[in-house]
């Protein structure tokens, strides 16, 4: 039989060309999310469906050791839960090998909320703990391609979006930001094309659930999405490195487009890309809600002023309390279902303080209004802290880490290869 | 450089003053110390952002600054508003063609109509719009183009009703003009950066059409070309609009104005006062004063003075301090926020309480509770310092390569 490395192969292969609409009823892609019968997402199911693995206590406590600093939040509270060869990342870093991250967003609309915000503020702790380099990918082309906009509408998108994410407290010499219509071109559109080479239209038709209706650039658009997963996308960055691996952290449902990546990266000679992935962010009204652009109660968007923060949690944070006082010092509140404490799991970083208001609110001896209260300062306090942040980003700090957005820089550093010296090339720094 | 390093520095530095007994309140002490600490700081992140080390490197980019200095980067109060006579002549030097009419004070397109209503072209309507999210439009359409209110706010993205005039005050606040004088030309003031303009496309059929020139007692008629070159002179792209349709909004059919909102940090607070902190100069040397007066009269509230209120005013200059690294400013922060919860920390009940260990509680809490907040506010400070560099060098670079 096959040894165990080859058999995960073969496991995922399987997977990959599963239908992508499941028998348990949830459906989770990149472009669409929904659990079954309108209930909660059955996180276990999708673990054994994508076949990717728990992230377990061991795991979190190696990383603190690691790292010599207390794990992030959302390692603690389990909103990072699933991961795909972390474990050699970690092995790797201790041997003194070194790994860069890798994350993205399709910038589909301006107003970002937290559940946006929530990859980022992770792969910021990463970028700081390990001290690695940082690629965020900016699919402008993707969202071109789906949504009814235009090509400059996505790229002033893209931008705007840049700003947000740097303002998530990125260091922008550690961490090269790029948009696909600036940047697709050289070494990255080679290993496009290697890796569109190695899948098949059955395939990605299994993977992504494409029909005979799709347009083309929908079908072609899974490489772009795929690549920077391998150092040779970035000769400016990683040249001399290519052995360097690749961490991603995402959410879950970005799962499908890197078991494509980490299936074909073995026959280009790569490192299979790790993953490290996240539930979604509920939103507002709960769990079963869907959080959607055209209903701003969905979700607190970091533009909200203090007084909107107030106003949604207050009226529309969906509280598993119960309709009267009596019945909830009674009963308790539904745990479960209650968003405020949900979110307070989020965003909370006292340990202690969260297990006492989960006691006292179960027991209902706590009431609604104090933990939306308390919700509300600490989503207040999160949101004014990034606008402080947003407002220091000006177009100029666009510059030194999308290096190509800034005209004049163009033709310095066109990734075709076609120039310069390397004393010319802003040199980004790799290892401190 | 290690932010941490800053800021395990910072708060330390600042423990130690506590802790030794002395006073808090001479706040300009510390302020020598904290020249000392951070310039290195700041240079080492501009070396980091620059590559070819010439030790001439800053000269340049320091010389520009101090040349390109001029009193309309400064904010209001400081900036002067440009006067009509002085965009007059811009328009002259940028040999925009144009002719003048005075006439007696008009309010409104039907008075300004009967001076120079036979002379042809198109008389201008300007409103002076705002939106929930406190950010100002101009749109400046022909006399007789229906502009409907709730259909821009859609097109837009602003939702419906999203749109409405904005108040008088901003008008003198924001464009610096009077009552039944907007204009697109109020946009070269500085206050008005973060306006957005929509033109009518009608404009460009009329042979010339009349504005009023930051003033209402003349009005100029020039053609949509020379506008536009107007507008470009000061680092503005012309958007000409079809004001008068209204095409669908909805999920797959964004609005198509979108691109319109000014996305720029906008500042109009929410409270009704005006913040002080919005007649701080850029270059922050007057920072100091305000601020000292701040943490003055800090200690004489009572502790109850929230910390939101206080938290208000490290977030002045959105506009400004975004535009350079600070060091001023930057440690100015850091000691507000520090000082703010040291006093919080130091009351009878607290004292009664720890008695002698309270100095090692006080510093405890310190570093629970501001380690975060100062590393995000350094990582803002090394990105702002590093782009700077980033820039300095990549000009220089154009220069002598």
């Amino acid at each position: 039989m096959a040894p165990p490395p080859a058999a995960a192969e073969q496991i995922e292969t399987t997977t990959t060309t599963a239908i992508h609409e499941e028998d348990d009823g949830q459906v989770v892609n990149p472009w669409e999310v929904s659990a079954k019968d309108g209930g909660k997402i059955d996180y276990d199911k999708l673990i054994d469906r994508f076949g990717c693995q728990r992230l377990d206590h061991a795991l979190i406590q190696r990383v603190e050791h690691l790292t010599s600093c207390p794990a992030h939040v959302f390692l603690r509270r389990g909103v990072f839960f699933a991961h795909r060869d972390f474990a050699e990342i970690l092995d790797a870093y201790e041997r003194g090998d070194n790994f860069y991250l890798y994350t993205g967003r399709g910038p589909s609309s301006e107003a970002l909320h937290l559940g946006h915000l929530i990859p980022f503020m992770f792969t910021k702790y990463l970028q700081d703990v390990f001290k690695v380099p940082l690629v965020i990918q900016l699919t402008d082309d993707e969202k071109f391609l789906w949504k009814n906009l235009t090509v400059e509408e996505c790229q002033r998108l893209a931008r705007e979006n840049a700003k947000d994410i740097i303002a998530c407290g990125f260091d922008i010499s550690k961490t090269f930001i790029f948009a696909d219509f600036n940047y697709v071109g050289g070494a990255f559109y080679k290993n496009m094309v290697e890796v569109a080479k190695r899948v098949t239209y059955n395939q990605a038709v299994g993977i992504f659930g494409f029909t005979g209706e799709d347009h083309i650039g929908k079908v072609s658009f899974p490489p772009v999405q795929a690549v920077p997963s391998f150092p040779s996308s970035f000769p400016h960055l990683f040249s001399g490195k290519e052995n360097l691996r690749c961490l991603i952290p995402c959410a879950i449902d970005q799962d499908p487009y890197f078991r494509m990546t980490r299936d074909v990266a073995p026959k280009l000679g790569y490192h299979k890309p790790a993953l490290i992935e996240s539930l979604f962010f509920p939103a507002l009204q709960g769990e079963t809600g869907k959080m959607s652009a055209s209903d701003p109660n969905s979700a607190i968007y970091v533009t909200d002023s203090a007084k909107d923060i107030k106003n949604k949690v207050n009226k529309h944070a969906f509280s598993g309390g119960q309709d009267s006082i009596e019945k909830h010092r009674q009963l308790g509140a539904n745990l479960e279902v209650d968003i405020p404490v949900k979110y307070l799991s989020f965003f909370l970083e006292d340990d202690a303080e969260l297990e006492h208001i989960k006691k006292e609110y179960g027991a209902g001896r706590m009431l609604t209004g104090e933990v939306k209260q308390r919700l509300i300062q600490v989503l207040t306090e999160l949101v004014e802290r990034h606008r402080r942040a947003r407002a220091a980003v000006t177009d100029e700090v666009l510059g030194p880490t999308a290096l190509l957005w800034a005209v004049g820089h163009f033709t310095r550093c066109s990734p075709s290869g076609a120039v310069l010296h390397a004393s010319t090339l802003p040199r980004v720094l790799l290892v401190e | 450089m290690c932010q941490k390093k800053l800021v395990q520095e910072a708060v330390d530095t600042l423990l130690d003053n506590g802790i030794r007994g002395q006073p808090m309140r001479d706040v300009r002490n510390v302020g020598l110390r904290k020249t000392q600490m951070d310039r290195p700081t700041k240079t080492q992140a501009h070396k980091e952002g620059l590559f070819l080390l010439t030790h001439h490197r800053l000269l340049p980019s320091l010389t520009e600054q101090l040349q390109s200095f001029n009193l309309q980067t400064l904010p209001f109060p400081f900036a002067m508003p440009l006067s009509k006579q002085q965009l007059l002549s811009r328009l002259q030097e940028l040999q925009i063609e144009f002719s003048r009419y005075e006439h007696p004070v008009v309010l409104t397109v039907e008075a300004q109509a009967k001076y120079v209503g036979h002379l042809g072209g198109g008389l201008s309507k300007n409103l002076f719009l705002k939106d929930k999210k406190n950010r100002f439009y101009i749109v400046s359409a022909l006399a007789d183009t229906k502009v409907d209110l709730k259909v821009l706010s859609q097109r837009l993205g602003l939702g419906k009703g999203g749109l409405r005039m904005a108040p008088e005050e901003a008008l003198g606040e924001i464009l610096q003009v009077s009552l039944g004088c907007v204009t697109p030309f109020a946009l070269v003031n500085e206050s008005a950066r973060d306006v957005s303009l929509l033109l009518d496309q009608g404009f460009k059929t009329q042979t010339h059409c009349f504005f009023h020139p930051l003033s209402n007692d003349m009005s100029i008629s020039l053609n949509a070309s020379g506008l536009d070159k107007f507008l470009k002179s000061i680092g503005r792209n012309p958007s000409y609009v079809d004001l008068e349709a209204n095409p669908p909004v909805g999920k797959d059919q964004p609005p198509d104005l979108a691109a319109l909102v000014p996305s720029g940090s906008v500042v109009l607070p929410d409270q009704p006062e005006k913040q002080p902190s919005s007649q701080v100069p850029k270059d922050g040397n007057l920072v100091s004063v305000d601020n000292s007066s701040k943490t003055v009269s800090g200690k004489a509230v009572k502790p109850a003075v929230s910390e939101k209120n206080a938290k208000g005013a490290p977030v002045k200059n959105e506009r400004l301090s975004s535009s350079s690294a600070n060091v001023g400013q930057f440690v100015e922060e850091i000691l507000q926020k520090t000082s703010e919860l040291v006093l919080l920390q130091i009351n009878e009940g607290n004292i009664k309480q720890h008695g002698e260990q309270l100095a090692t509680v006080v510093s405890d809490n310190l570093r629970k509770n501001l380690s975060s907040d100062f590393k995000n506010l350094a990582m803002i400070f090394k990105n702002t310092a590093y782009t700077e560099g980033f820039h300095a060098g990549t000009h220089h670079q154009r220069r002598g390569f």
